[in-house]
Formats: C-alpha cells, sequence, structure tokens
C-alpha cells in the first residue's frame, strides 16, 4: 500500500491525542485548572490535528460531513462519529476541570470509552479489509489501541503504567509482524485463484494492459518503502519502546520526558510507515506482484 | 444507503471468454470513449502526449502465461472490470452512500456527487475494479453502461455494454446471471463459468469462462491418430521436410562434427 504521508500523521498523532484523552478521562493525572489547560491542549492538538491531516488525502474535502451517514456498515463513518463524541465529551470534562475545578467523572469514564472506541474504529478500516491480508486480524485493532494507550500513558506522565504497557506494546508490535509475513501466502489468494487459471498450469503475468503506470500500481502496489524493512522495524522497536522505557527508569527530569515522547513518535511514525509500506494488497497479484 | 440489498431482482452482468478473447483491447478503447462523454466525470489522462502517460480506465486486459507441468505455455489475455459482486465490500465500506448495488438489476454503482474520494472501496475490491479519477477526485467504476443497456434512444442492438458491442471476437457476452434459463446462463454452465478469487467471499456475478486446450502443437508423432480416432489431414504436409541433412549439407555436418 501507497503510505500516504497524511494518513501516517493522522494515525500516529490521533492515535497518540485520544491516548492522552483516555487517561485524562480516568483521571489520571488528576490535574485541574491551568495544568488541566495544557494537558487538554496538547491532547486536543493531537487528536484534531491527525483528524485533520486525514482530509488533506480526500478527492472532495469540502463534502467530508458526508461521512457520517453511513455508521450501520461502515467503519470510516463509525470512527467520524467516535471521533466527534469522544472530543464533544471530553471539552465538557474538561470545562469542568479547568473553569469550574470540579470533577464530573461520568463524563471522564465515557469520554475515556469514547477515545478507545475511535481508535478501534481507526484500527477497524484497516483490520476488515480481506483484501490486505497482512491487516485482516484482530491483531491490528490490538496493536493501535496497545500502541495508543501506551503512548498516552507515557503523555499523561503514568510511569508506572507506561513502564508495563509499553513493553506488552512491543510483545503485541512483535507478533503483528511475524503474522504478517506470512499472512498473504495462507490467506490462500494467489495468482491462480486470482486469474482462475491456477488448475492449467503456473500462472505469469506477460504482459501488464498498459505501459504507463495507473491508480492501482501507485496506491496498491508500493515496494520502496519495503526495502528497509527490517533496519526500520530495529528502529521502531528502538525509539518507540525500549527507549522511552529506559528514559522513564532514570531519575526523572522534564527534559528526558520530552526525549522520551520524541522517541516514541518517531518510533511510532516508524512503524506506521511500515504498516502501510508492506501491506500486500492483492489486486498486485493481477500484476505479478505483491 | 451503503447495506447491501438481501436479493436483487435480476443479475445483470458480463460473461467473458478467456478461449476467445485476442487481447485487441478494443473493449478498452469503446469503454472509455463512451464512459468518457456519458454517465458522471469524464475519464481523465494525465500527461496524455508526454513521457510519463496514465489515465483513468474501468476495463484493462492483462495478458498471462500459463505454462502447465507438461506441455506448451498456453497464453491467455485476460479482461477485467467490475464484477459487480453480490457481496460487494465496496459498498459497504463507503461512509458517504455514495456506492450502491441496484435492487431492481445488482448494477453497481457510484453516485459521484456524493463521493468525498477517500479510496477505501478501492481498497475494498480485491479486483482493482475502482479508480480514483486523478482530475475529478471521484472514484470512477463499470457502470455495465447503465446508460445504455435501458436507453430506448439507441437502436435495440446497441443496448448492451460498449465492450460487449464493440468486441470483434464475441469474447463478452451480457445478460441476467440470475435468470438460469438465459443465453449467459447456460452459456456459464456449459463451459464451467467460474468465479475470480472465490476465497475472498465477494460472489462476483461475473463469469469467466475457462480457456479450452489448445491444439497439441508439440504432440510427439504429428501424423499420429488423435486419441479420439480422427486422423489429422494435414499432418503429413506439416511433417518437417528433412530429419537428417542429406547431400553437402550432410557432408559439411558431419565433417565439421568431426573436426
Amino acid at each position: 500500500m501507497h503510505p500516504a504521508p497524511s494518513v501516517i500523521i493522522f494515525t500516529t498523532l490521533s492515535g497518540l491525542g485520544f491516548g492522552l484523552l483516555f487517561w485524562l478521562g480516568l483521571g489520571m493525572p488528576a490535574v485541574t485548572g491551568w495544568v488541566a489547560f495544557a494537558f487538554f491542549a496538547i491532547a486536543y492538538a493531537l487528536a484534531v490535528g491527525g483528524l485533520l491531516a486525514s482530509t488533506f488525502h480526500l478527492g472532495h474535502p469540502e463534502r467530508a460531513i458526508k461521512a457520517f451517514t453511513q455508521w450501520r456498515t461502515s467503519w470510516l463513518s463509525r470512527e467520524a462519529w467516535a471521533s466527534v463524541a469522544a472530543l464533544v465529551i471530553m471539552g465538557l470534562y474538561a470545562l469542568g476541570l479547568v473553569f469550574f475545578d470540579a470533577r464530573w467523572s461520568v463524563l471522564g469514564w465515557i469520554g475515556a470509552g469514547l477515545s478507545l472506541v475511535t481508535v478501534y474504529s481507526t484500527a477497524m478500516i484497516y483490520g476488515q479489509l480481506k483484501t490486505v491480508p497482512r491487516w485482516q486480524s484482530p491483531l491490528t485493532p490490538a496493536l493501535l489501541l496497545a500502541i495508543s494507550v501506551s503512548g498516552g500513558a507515557l503523555l499523561a506522565g503514568q510511569v508506572t503504567a507506561a513502564l508495563i504497557l509499553l513493553p506488552i506494546a512491543a510483545v503485541v508490535q512483535v507478533i503483528w509482524w511475524v503474522r504478517g509475513d506470512t499472512a498473504l501466502q495462507t490467506s490462500g489468494t494467489d495468482m491462480g485463484s486470482a486469474t482462475g487459471l491456477g488448475g492449467i498450469g503456473r500462472v505469469r503475468a506477460f504482459e501488464a494492459p498498459h505501459t504507463g503506470n495507473n491508480y492501482l500500481l501507485k496506491e496498491f502496489v508500493h515496494v520502496v518503502g519495503r526495502k528497509h524493512a527490517l533496519k526500520l522495524r530495529g528502529i521502531a522497536l528502538v525509539l518507540g519502546y525500549a527507549a522511552p522505557v529506559v528514559l522513564l527508569l532514570l531519575p526523572f527530569g522534564h527534559l528526558l520526558a520530552l526525549l522520551a515522547v520524541a522517541a516514541h513518535l518517531a518510533g511510532i511514525a516508524a512503524s506506521r510507515w511500515l504498516f502501510f509500506a508492506e501491506a500486500e494488497h492483492v489486486v498486485g497479484l493481477y500484476y505479478g506482484k505483491r | 444507503m451503503t447495506s447491501l440489498p438481501e436479493t436483487t431482482q435480476r443479475k445483470m452482468g458480463l460473461v467473458i471468454d478467456l478461449d476467445t478473447c485476442v487481447g485487441c483491447h478494443a473493449c478498452v478503447v469503446s469503454c472509455k470513449g463512451w464512459n468518457t462523454e456519458n454517465y458522471g466525470a469524464p475519464l481523465s489522462d494525465q500527461d496524455p502526449y508526454g513521457a510519463d502517460p496514465s489515465g483513468t480506465f474501468l476495463n484493462r486486459i492483462h495478458s498471462y502465461e500459463v505454462q502447465p507441468d507438461q506441455g506448451a505455455a498456453q497464453l491467455i489475455h485476460f479482461p477485467k472490470s467490475c464484477l459487480h459482486c453480490e457481496d460487494a465490500p465496496c459498498v459497504t465500506v463507503c461512509p458517504t452512500g455514495a456506492s450502491y448495488k441496484r435492487v431492481e438489476d445488482g448494477i453497481v454503482l457510484v453516485n459521484e456527487t456524493d463521493c468525498i474520494g477517500c479510496g477505501l472501496c478501492a481498497w475494498a475490491c480485491p479486483y482493482g475494479a475502482r479508480e480514483m479519477d486523478a482530475a475529478e477526485g471521484v472514484m470512477k467504476k463499470c457502470t455495465l453502461c447503465v446508460d445504455r443497456i435501458y436507453n430506448e434512444n439507441l437502436p435495440e442492438v446497441d443496448r448492451v455494454p460498449a465492450c460487449v458491442r464493440t468486441c470483434p471476437s464475441g469474447a463478452r457476452h451480457f445478460g441476467d446471471l440470475g435468470d438460469p434459463d438465459s443465453d449467459v446462463s447456460k452459456l456459464v454452465a456449459e463451459r464451467g463459468g467460474m468465479d475470480l478469487m472465490p476465497e475472498q467471499g465477494t460472489k462476483p456475478v461475473n463469469k469467466y469462462l475457462p480457456p479450452r486446450p489448445k491444439d497439441q502443437m508439440d504432440r510427439p508423432a504429428a501424423t499420429a491418430p488423435k486419441p479420439d480416432g480422427q486422423i489429422d489431414v494435414l499432418a503429413p504436409f506439416l511433417k518437417p521436410v528433412a530429419e537428417e541433412p542429406k547431400g553437402f549439407i550432410g557432408w559439411l555436418d558431419k565433417a565439421l562434427e568431426k573436426l
């Protein structure tokens, strides 16, 4: 799949933003006043910034409001509803904390739940696709939720929680990678089933429909980003998961915490790049590619 | 609404004969011609006369080489367009309701004024049947020439999809695949019509007729009677003229062999 920067920025930032909102909704940290304002400002900047970035890849962003209509069948539509609901409820909750020094706990819990539902919906947009065997697994929502909640804990200053959750997220990440590497082979879809000619013999793409490039090849058959996959996996593991844990174990300092967050973001961005670049869409088989 | 209909009254679709398709791409040209000036936004081209041309097509022809375990390889031309699946994954993922499957005839269409160009339907389609138009920013796909097949302004003979009308080898057939007595359904039953990627669970309406075995050009004895008892009358004329070189060439061959 083509790793569109807008989608990588969207899923990375909004995942972290909703992760932070989850912890704030639970009252961890139990902040009020200006400190609460700062925390919520960061969370909203990440979540809303990510959502805005996601509209950049639309052909007609001016019609984006129509995406709220098909929640019965479409995970993308459900994500739109969940994100707006989470942002509105958490906004009310933040209003109480910042201006009235009041903790409306029930609102916070609902907002925390909706934040997780948002991340789950985002993950299911990818996890539902049979056409991308690497994504179609319950491990995909598990991975995105684990990254969101552990990153949120890091940003919310929940050191103990982050020290437990980051290694768990790293384990889910590695399992997701290992499973994904054989997903296309075990999916049962190959050039034989794609063309229906597998019963006759070995199928080889002899000539493509056009000498030039096309939308399908640009969007679904992206091989450049896979070249350094192993190195990028190492970078993602070290920066995204290991470095924050090490930095959290050192004596506390705001600079170290900032460094931990920056390393985590860079690592997750690398992981998200691979999420798209390594994903093989079955349509590539028609072109003899993967 | 992007919920799929439980059933459709008819299942209009194509039957594509991989045995007779000659790979001429005439259907590609007629499809682009008709659909760029009729239903919805035109099918744009980018840099059409430059170094890196590309464009939107609703129908593309691949060519495959199939190598059996024994015998000669077969070259098969393979037209591919929307299969108007009964369980169309492209429809249910659409967040805006722009994509829909018609109850009356099962045709999968895009309402372009509702399409936000998110591309998720193209991600959900295993066949590459949907292409985002780079100029219009909306999703384009085969409409089964919905503006031809019911069009009473056209002569009756033209009320079929443009690709079917133009195919010079009769490799494309159009009809109601939901009616077991229709010509296309009979053709599918007789020739063992197949689904593409059945494991994806999309239940395509369009069917493909598998290629029949080609003449055995590499049979060891071309003159021997065929298994069905028939004798190939042309075989004696197709025999190699000289098995072993004779005369001067024969002498030269032997002399060079000994060197």
